[in-house]
């Protein structure tokens, strides 16, 4: 069980030149590698597929124009956003609104350390790797009501309030259910998490309690990210923009490319928690040689998050906006009391059959 | 990361400001007043609350974590761990209970409360 870099340093050993560099050499090119190479293009590419699939749901075409089937549309945007002016509106606080793009890309950025694409391809294997994220993902409240304060915009301060009680307050049934894994796993090690669900026992299938947590946990990290229906953060047509309407140019683009990259840290976690990260049911990946079970394992992992991806873009364009009062009793009163029970349940269940899930259970009764 | 790429934009896009281009938006209508006036904090409880509840989840980490080594190595330990779990939490629910009676976790819990005037009720429209 090691990090990626570690994982390069062993993997180039015997290589003339790249044996004898230091390991924080690697540990540099994996993450400078994990960003270009990774969370930009991802970034880009999802937000070309959210605006095909919305055109798709509103029987329109989407973008079509850059490249064969409007495919360079995210480049272009890219392009655009790079070239157009800053605009740092004179009555802002100049300090703080700098600083806040900063904060959120921190976060964002940072939480990426301990996705578990692949066996050993982890940036940090931290063993408090599900604790971290928690505490890394927090830090974007503080971005958004920074950046709704220092606007001085009567929009963005009102967006970025918004978004501090929303954040806030999601994160709670989000840290429950993640809890209610903990029970079950022992670990807060992502890498182990995974090691843990083997390829038959999923943690979304170990008891029926597990199971709504799952979906707990999908919901509220949903309204984590202020994404619809749970958008009343920036809701375009009562805010404008919300937190981040003074902003222009490529301070924006960093709010937006940071959104898109936060869902796929959500969809991440739902599959390294709930439903076996790189496993495949039927089929044990860790007995192929290197060569193949990597990127295997980085299709498989990869698979399962982009379809929770694909799911998130349907609810968007699918659902209304929740009006803000419900948006908070929906949390406090149905989401909160129900992650007790599921914590409650599981730990009881876990009383019970001493430790073991349903497929376990099940696969006892035809040994004996 | 981000004042490299703020760097590179530096030296590719225009840079003409003027007031109005740098004025607050507001829908193109000149700004009234500033936004930095005082607010009515409603997600003040919540946010109390949200703090009692994280550093309660905070607690319970370390708990989850040795759950799992307790259940399976005896019975005896398992209800035991249950048994401090369910303490823990009703604890605090009995505060969740509290505040819900409150009605804290109400929205517009200050307009709910207020005493509509009967003449604007539209009893007399009837």
């Amino acid at each position: 069980m090691t990090s990626l870099p570690e994982f390069l340093k062993e993997l180039f050993e015997s290589w003339p030149l790249l044996g004898i560099l230091p390991v924080w050499f690697y540990s540099i090119v994996a993450i400078f590698g994990l960003l270009f190479l990774f969370l930009f293009p991802f970034a880009g590419v999802a937000v070309y597929v959210e605006r095909k699939i919305a055109g798709d749901i509103q029987a329109r075409i989407g973008p079509n124009v850059v490249g064969p089937y409007g495919i360079l549309q995210w480049i272009a945007d890219a392009l655009k956003l790079l070239l157009k002016e800053d605009i740092i509106p004179t009555n802002a606080d100049k300090k703080l609104f700098i600083l806040s793009p900063m904060l959120i890309f921190i976060s964002g950025a940072c939480a990426y350390a301990v996705i578990p694409f692949a066996d050993n391809v982890i940036l940090a294997n931290l063993n408090i790797g599900i604790f971290y994220l928690l505490a890394i993902t927090s830090m974007v409240t503080l971005g958004l009501i920074l950046g709704g304060w220092a606007s001085n915009n009567k929009w963005s301060l009102l967006g970025g309030l918004r978004a501090a009680a929303q954040v806030v307050s999601y994160e709670i049934p989000v840290a429950l259910s993640i809890l209610t894994v903990v029970l079950v796993t022992g670990t807060l090690d992502m890498a182990q998490i995974v090691k843990m669900q083997g390829p038959f026992y999923w943690n979304i299938f170990h008891n029926p309690f597990l199971f709504i947590s799952a979906c707990i946990y999908y919901i509220a990290a949903l309204a984590e990210a202020n994404r619809t229906p749970f958008d009343i953060p920036e809701a375009d047509s009562e805010l404008v923009s919300g937190y981040n309407t003074e902003y222009s140019g490529m301070r924006f683009a960093i709010f937006f490319l940071i959104e898109y990259a936060e869902c796929f840290i959500i969809c991440a976690v739902a599959t390294t928690l709930f439903l076996g990260g790189w496993h495949l049911p039927f089929f044990d990946l860790s007995s192929l040689t290197l060569g193949l079970r990597i990127p295997l394992q980085i299709m498989v992992f990869m698979t399962k998050s982009i379809l929770l991806l694909l799911t998130m873009m349907w609810i968007r364009w699918t659902l209304p906006r929740y009006r803000v009062d419900q948006l908070m009793k929906l949390c406090w009163e149905v989401f909160v009391p129900f992650s007790f029970a599921c914590l409650i349940g599981t730990a009881f269940w876990m009383v019970l059959f001493k430790g073991k899930g349903i497929p376990e259970l099940i696969l006892g009764l035809f040994v004996s | 990361m981000v004042p490299l790429i703020l760097l590179v934009g530096r030296y590719l896009r225009p840079a003409n400001p003027d007031p109005k281009k740098l004025s607050t938006y507001e829908c193109g209508e000149l700004p009234k007043g500033n936004s930095w006036v005082q607010f009515n904090l409603r997600f003040y409880v919540i946010a109390i609350l949200f703090l009692i509840f994280d550093v309660e989840i905070a607690f319970m980490f370390p708990v989850a974590v040795t759950f799992r080594q307790w259940v399976t190595s005896s019975q005896a330990k398992g209800v035991l761990i249950f048994s401090e779990i369910i303490l823990f939490i009703a604890i605090l629910l009995i505060g969740f209970v509290y505040a819900w009676t409150k009605g804290d976790f109400e929205w517009i819990k200050g307009l709910q409360k207020k005493q509509i005037d009967p003449r604007f009720r539209g009893d007399d429209l009837k």
